[in-house]
């Protein structure tokens, strides 16, 4: 199957735009993230995964994505309402009073594409390995993705579902972490570091491989194809996804500082023009 | 007084472990996740039985209560088993985001509860649990008396679609309840019609409300008691027919006075029919080693204790 790069760039830039403006129309929310993982998002959702927006919880016969860190909730919206989940024109109410998409992803209001709630770190890779297994008892020969913080790997849960999945030869399972290096008080290294996130994960039983270039489309696609060829083989995979918080808008990048801030209007006037509109905005 | 016997004391954990392998039987969906308590939790059977339908999670609750969100995706019916204490406190967070937030359908089962885990002492002892969990939006909160009250529970929740917490125990209590019982959640079962008092007990201490009931009588005084084994939702037109008929009520648990289900009482008869109350529970304390029925003495979680108190409230009624 040859792949458009050059189209899922034109959606991830889209999605992009959706972020700022996201984030600008509340001002509240977290940027620096969201726009960081939009090409793992846009590869995931409209290349590798096979999923049905029309949407049912059980998920049976399709491949299920979690998303742990809940608070890059903007791309996470965008890019179900780009794959078709829910309207695009639903974007608009992000944080605003009584909509469904809350300042962190929830089932409770209803919203299609949603599996579980995140946003108290630490949590979707046990969730995560509840899917994959419940697919194994199901005889459903699908994939489980979840996507995590590289600051949430300070939480201690994700180290005993670390230790838990390759023991049970969870192998229908891809995690990735956005490998940024960066989160709200600083740097990793900084506030507590991460060590060698390899030889950990490697150390737990896990096959890992690293996505180098995370915000390059053919590399983030690549790395999925390549995790996939991997799972099924009695160990569960992860990528590590060097992302750059804030990726794609200038000045945002290589700081933390664009974690939970949302820009003014000068600044969303500013981000918008280097991100070219797409797929129409919302 | 009616007349309650029984023929076999047995633990209410046993009850849950035979109720589990009956639901597993019903329905090919129930799953079971155990961290590190098998033998505790009475899950030997159900893995003998399903064990491909088991999983064993290791010393890691905050992973089991994700790896069970996570199987509802799916369609599966998870019954988590480890102590209360560590199926409530240890997790709350992951309880509150990952299953009753999210209204997963996943059976918290809960053993040793309360002060009769007896000797390992406080750590393991929780009197919070109820309190707790009845404060998740959503969540059922189930605490049963007997050995067969316990199974007919396990069964029922299978079949119910949304978040429990199911608690129980460790010792051997008498097994007086009818084994062919149905069980409906949020249905309080009346085991003794009176006219000077309510008492209304849940757990271990439906059967020292009995006794207690019995001792009444000899005092020359009517109980009504109660058996609510749900505490949320609570069968709220029950206890207020009751409460218009005594104009008193005695609440009698294994849990701290705050928080459980005399609380729950309480504020329904504050808000709806103001009564006199006295409860029969913990004094906000933490509990201490010992055996069962020496701690059950010491914190006041007995049928003397229970007269005591509908004494005193029959004296409080105007």
């Amino acid at each position: 199957m040859s792949v458009d790069i050059n189209k899922l760039e034109q959606t991830a830039t889209q999605v992009r735009r959706d972020i700022v403006r996201m984030v600008h129309g509340c001002q509240s929310g977290h940027p620096g993230g969201s726009l960081g993982c939009a090409d793992y998002f846009v590869a995931l959702y409209f290349h590798a995964m096979k999923n049905d927006p029309s949407f049912n919880m059980d998920g049976i016969g399709e491949d299920l994505f979690f998303l742990s860190n809940g608070h890059i909730s903007p791309v996470f919206y965008s890019t179900l309402a780009r794959a078709g989940y829910f309207p695009v024109s639903e974007l608009a109410t992000f944080r605003k009073l009584n909509t469904r998409l809350q300042g962190h992803p929830t089932t409770h209001e209803g919203l299609p594409g949603i599996r579980i709630a995140s946003g108290s770190l630490g949590q979707g890779l046990s969730a995560a390995i509840g899917a994959a297994q419940a697919k194994k008892l199901n005889k459903d020969n699908n994939l489980v993705y979840v996507l995590m913080g590289d600051g949430e790997l300070q939480e201690g849960q994700v180290w005993e579902a670390a230790m838990y999945a390759p023991h049970n030869k969870v192998d229908n399972l891809i995690a990735a972490v956005d490998y940024n290096g960066a989160q709200i008080d600083g740097s990793t290294d900084n506030v507590l570091s991460l060590g060698n996130l390899r030889a950990k994960w490697e150390a737990f039983g896990w096959d890992v491989l690293e996505v180098e270039k995370g915000n390059d489309m053919a590399a983030v696609v690549a790395g999925i194809d390549e995790a996939k060829s991997r799972t099924r083989k009695g160990k569960p995979v992860i990528i590590l996804l060097h992302t750059a918080m804030g990726s794609g808008v200038d000045f945002m990048m290589g700081t933390h500082k664009w974690h939970g801030v949302a820009p003014n209007d000068e600044q969303l006037a500013s981000a918008l023009n280097q991100l070219p509109e797409t797929l129409g905005d919302y | 007084m009616k007349k309650y016997t029984f023929t076999e004391s047995k633990d209410t954990r046993s009850g849950f472990g035979a109720g589990l392998v009956e639901a597993g039987k019903q329905n090919e969906n129930v799953v079971a996740l155990c961290a590190d308590l098998i033998g505790s939790l009475k899950m030997d059977a159900f893995i003998k039985e399903f064990p491909e339908r088991f999983f064993q999670i290791g010393i890691a609750e905050a992973n089991m209560m994700g790896i069970a969100a996570g199987l509802t995706i799916g369609g599966k019916i998870p019954f988590t088993g480890t102590f209360a204490e560590f199926s409530t406190a240890r997790v709350y967070d992951q309880i509150r985001q990952s299953i009753a937030y999210s209204h997963k359908n996943v059976k918290i089962a809960a053993s040793h509860a309360g002060l009769t885990l007896g000797e390992d002492g406080a750590t393991h002892q929780t009197l919070e649990d109820i309190g707790l969990m009845k404060m998740l939006p959503g969540m059922v909160v189930i605490n049963p008396c007997d050995f067969n009250q316990t199974k007919a529970a396990t069964i029922a929740v299978a079949k119910y679609e949304g978040p429990v917490y199911l608690r129980f125990g460790r010792p051997v209590v008498p097994n007086f309840t009818p084994a062919d019982q149905t069980f409906e959640i949020g249905k309080a079962v009346m085991l003794n019609e009176g006219t000077d008092v309510t008492i209304v007990a849940t757990g271990h201490l439906v059967w020292e409300a009995i006794q207690a009931g019995e001792e009444l009588e000899k005092l020359g005084i009517s109980a009504e008691i109660i058996n609510i084994h749900t505490i949320k939702p609570l069968d709220e037109a029950a206890i207020l027919a009751s409460v218009k008929k005594t104009g008193c009520v005695v609440t009698a648990e294994e849990h701290n006075r705050l928080g459980g289900l005399g609380d729950s009482v309480a504020q329904l008869l504050a808000t709806q029919l103001p009564t006199p109350q006295e409860y029969v529970a913990v004094d906000d304390s933490f509990g201490e080693s010992g055996t069962p029925a020496q701690l059950m003495e010491k914190y006041g979680l007995n049928a003397a204790s229970i007269v005591a108190k509908a004494q005193k409230v029959i004296s409080r009624k105007k």
